[in-house]
């Protein structure tokens, strides 16, 4: 293996985890500040999933995403300025404002979108899987959820087809430990999530998801199973969003956290055991970290501005991309008008 | 040819031609009702795929195939199955371009056949779900003719967005003669199956033919009432519809959906915004009742909407319409 090039894709890891660390802490602001109308998912603390299954796939592979879905759009090599532009509703953005958090996607980087409803996406995935096997592609997908879309039938459905006809899909299972407000302890009946993939004839296995390392080793091997036939993999990658549910929680006055175990998941913090890391291996010097956080601000500071001076879409635009063969009368309007 | 066999030939003809159709479902492979019959044989094992009673999971799995470039054929066995998939139909499957900013495209044709009624069903198995499609802004079409049927299935499998073709249970074994070649039937085109001028009676699927019946019945007393077959539910054909009242003044929807929010309220709502001025008298619904369809063959009659209302309706909208011209001479 040639150490160089490993080095350098170790120091573009930290980049993209420190590029989602920060368009998620400048997004809450924008929240806070109603430049984004709603709520946004922050994926903070949660950065070492995304990326790590991230680096096992190609450009051509298919994701779907979740709610909390930012950092796997940043980490499958999407654009921040076009992702920070849909969040301010803009036509500039991934959706043209019609999505917004919740929903971006770039189909031409296999994102096939985040989505708002809990495992939503999960069968969509499998879909893609699905197409690939078909066609003969050698395109893997996986389908990110959490804790709470482990208990969704649609999950379970699609596990059990994906078993049967052997898909090459991965199923990610962020377990942040709590689905809002319930824990993964009250919520999950059985000895746990990751051998749940016991019922279905596939390998389930539990990750460290605050070890960069521990996850790419884990999307490593279960990729190399899918793309080789040998069929879809669960991984129960645990880890802790380090803010509430959404940024406004904050606001809800709900307690079900204690602080210590904020602060004890905190020490772990994915990005900066990376960092250490890579200063052990002197692979990145504090200077160099330096650097390289700048370097992500300044991509932030132009993905902000290009957003907020980005064109609101158009009025017309509501009534469009609905179809792609449109018809008479399609999409009916919300006004009634009269016989001429 | 039967109207099943049509929607066959126009399944077959389709797969030889577009390698990209794939279709799936419940035992399709074995074909229960015979639209799928002989396509394991004839397209093998990667093209028709059994799956699992997972109505969620499969039509997810269409969406994601769809948008890597498939286009998949999703047969439901039992109209009440939509029920089960809805998030996937109108939260995901119909949603997902217009939410992306117009990115890709999702051609899946869902059919679902032996919708409706059928004798001894109960009412889990009865239902024609396609008002709450609609209101997701489905495109759905409802043949009544073997002819129909492949034109407008053959329609539905090159459409480029989702769409629910039914195919009701009362109309399965209906025969007449379909033209040999490939054909299409476009979205959005009815059709005047009876011309009249007293009356017109937009009737929907399975009542499409006791419509036909009730008109002859009533032409002996000249009534002469004209039916219109949609065909196609969304996009619907309202010039047609438009042109047909502003000549007769009287309109009937006669469907078999529920009454509330079904689809005559939404075409009695058209008729009052656009054509009330052409109105000589009310329009009149004649649907199914807003219950479950009973078991008993004694009680199923007395929910569905039967060719005795449409009579009863147009007699009186004739003859309310009749007395509103009296009072106005």
């Amino acid at each position: 293996m040639n150490v160089a090039l490993d080095h350098t894709l170790y120091i573009e890891l930290y980049r993209k985890m420190r590029l989602i660390r920060r368009f998620e802490e400048r997004a809450a602001e924008l929240v806070n500040r109603n430049e984004i109308a709603g709520n946004t998912h922050e994926y903070i603390g949660e950065e070492a999933v995304a990326v790590g299954i991230c680096s096992a796939l190609q450009p051509e592979d298919v994701i779907t995403s979740t709610h909390r879905g930012h950092g796997h759009l940043l980490a499958k090599g999407g654009e921040a300025k076009k992702m920070m532009a849909e969040l301010l509703g803009r036509s500039t953005g991934y959706n043209r404002g019609k999505g917004g958090s919740m929903h971006i996607a770039d189909l031409s980087l296999g994102i096939y979108g985040a989505n708002g409803m809990v495992a939503g996406g999960v069968p969509i995935a499998a879909g893609a899987a699905w197409a690939a096997k078909i066609r003969k592609t050698n395109q893997i997908a996986v389908a990110f959820f959490g804790d709470g879309g482990a208990n969704q039938g649609v999950l379970h459905e699609t596990m059990n087809l994906a078993g049967i006809w052997n898909l090459p899909v991965l199923f990610v299972c962020e377990n942040n430990l709590y689905a809002v407000t319930t824990s993964v302890k009250y919520a999950t009946a059985g000895p746990g999530i990751a051998e749940r993939a016991k019922g279905y004839g596939f390998p389930g296995y539990v990750v460290d998801g605050m070890d960069l390392a521990a996850v790419m080793q884990a999307a490593r091997q279960a990729s190399d199973r899918a793309r080789s036939g040998q069929g879809p993999s669960l991984l129960e990658c645990r880890t802790y969003r380090f803010r509430g549910h959404f940024t406004a929680e904050r606001a809800l006055g709900i307690s079900y956290r204690t602080q210590a175990e904020i602060e004890e998941w905190q020490q772990r913090d994915p990005l900066l055991l990376w960092a250490r890391k890579l200063e052990e291996l002197e692979v990145l010097a504090p200077v160099d970290r330096a650097a390289v956080d700048d370097q992500v601000e300044k991509l932030l500071d132009e993905a902000v501005e290009y957003a907020r001076f980005s064109p609101w879409p158009e009025p017309q635009e509501a009534l469009e991309h609905m179809y792609t063969q449109c018809y008479p009368g399609l999409p009916a309007k919300g006004i009634s008008c009269h016989a001429k | 040819m039967n109207y099943l066999q049509a929607l066959r030939e126009a399944l077959v003809l389709e797969m030889r031609r577009d390698q990209s159709v794939v279709v799936l479902g419940e035992d399709v492979r074995m074909s229960l009702r015979g639209i799928t019959k002989g396509l394991h044989e004839e397209f093998g094992p990667e093209r028709v795929w059994d799956t699992p009673i997972s109505e969620s999971a499969f039509v997810g799995l269409a969406t994601g195939a769809a948008l890597a470039g498939l286009r998949p054929v999703v047969e439901f066995q039992v109209s009440t199955l939509l029920y089960v998939a809805m998030e996937q139909l109108v939260n995901q499957a119909q949603k997902l371009r217009y939410m992306m900013g117009g990115q890709g495209k999702i051609p899946v044709t869902y059919i679902v056949p032996g919708s409706g009624a059928r004798p001894g069903l109960a009412g889990q198995h009865s239902d024609h779900a396609y008002p709450m499609l609609m209101q997701g802004g489905m495109k759905v079409v409802i043949p009544t003719t073997p002819q129909d049927a492949k034109g407008l299935l053959t329609a539905a499998l090159r459409e480029d967005d989702p769409v629910v073709v039914f195919a009701p249970a009362a109309l399965l074994g209906a025969r007449g003669n379909v033209s040999e070649e490939e054909f299409v039937i476009p979205l959005g085109k009815g059709k005047i199956m009876r011309i009249g001028t007293d009356v017109t009676v937009v009737a929907v699927g399975p009542c499409l033919p006791q419509a036909l019946k009730v008109a002859e019945q009533l032409e002996p007393e000249s009534i002469s009432v004209e039916v219109i077959d949609p065909r196609s539910l969304l996009p619907f054909d309202y010039p047609l519809l438009q042109d047909s009242v502003r000549k007769t003044g009287r309109l009937v929807i006669f469907d078999d959906s529920n009454r509330t929010c079904g689809l005559a309220a939404e075409v009695a709502a058209h008729a009052a915004e656009q054509l009330f001025t052409f109105l000589k008298a009310p329009v009149a619904r004649v649907t199914r009742a807003d219950v479950p369809v009973p078991f008993s063959i004694a009680l199923d009659k007395h929910v569905l909407p039967s060719a005795a209302q449409l009579v009863e309706a147009i007699r009186k909208i004739l003859d309310t319409s009749t007395k509103e011209e009296g009072r106005a001479a």
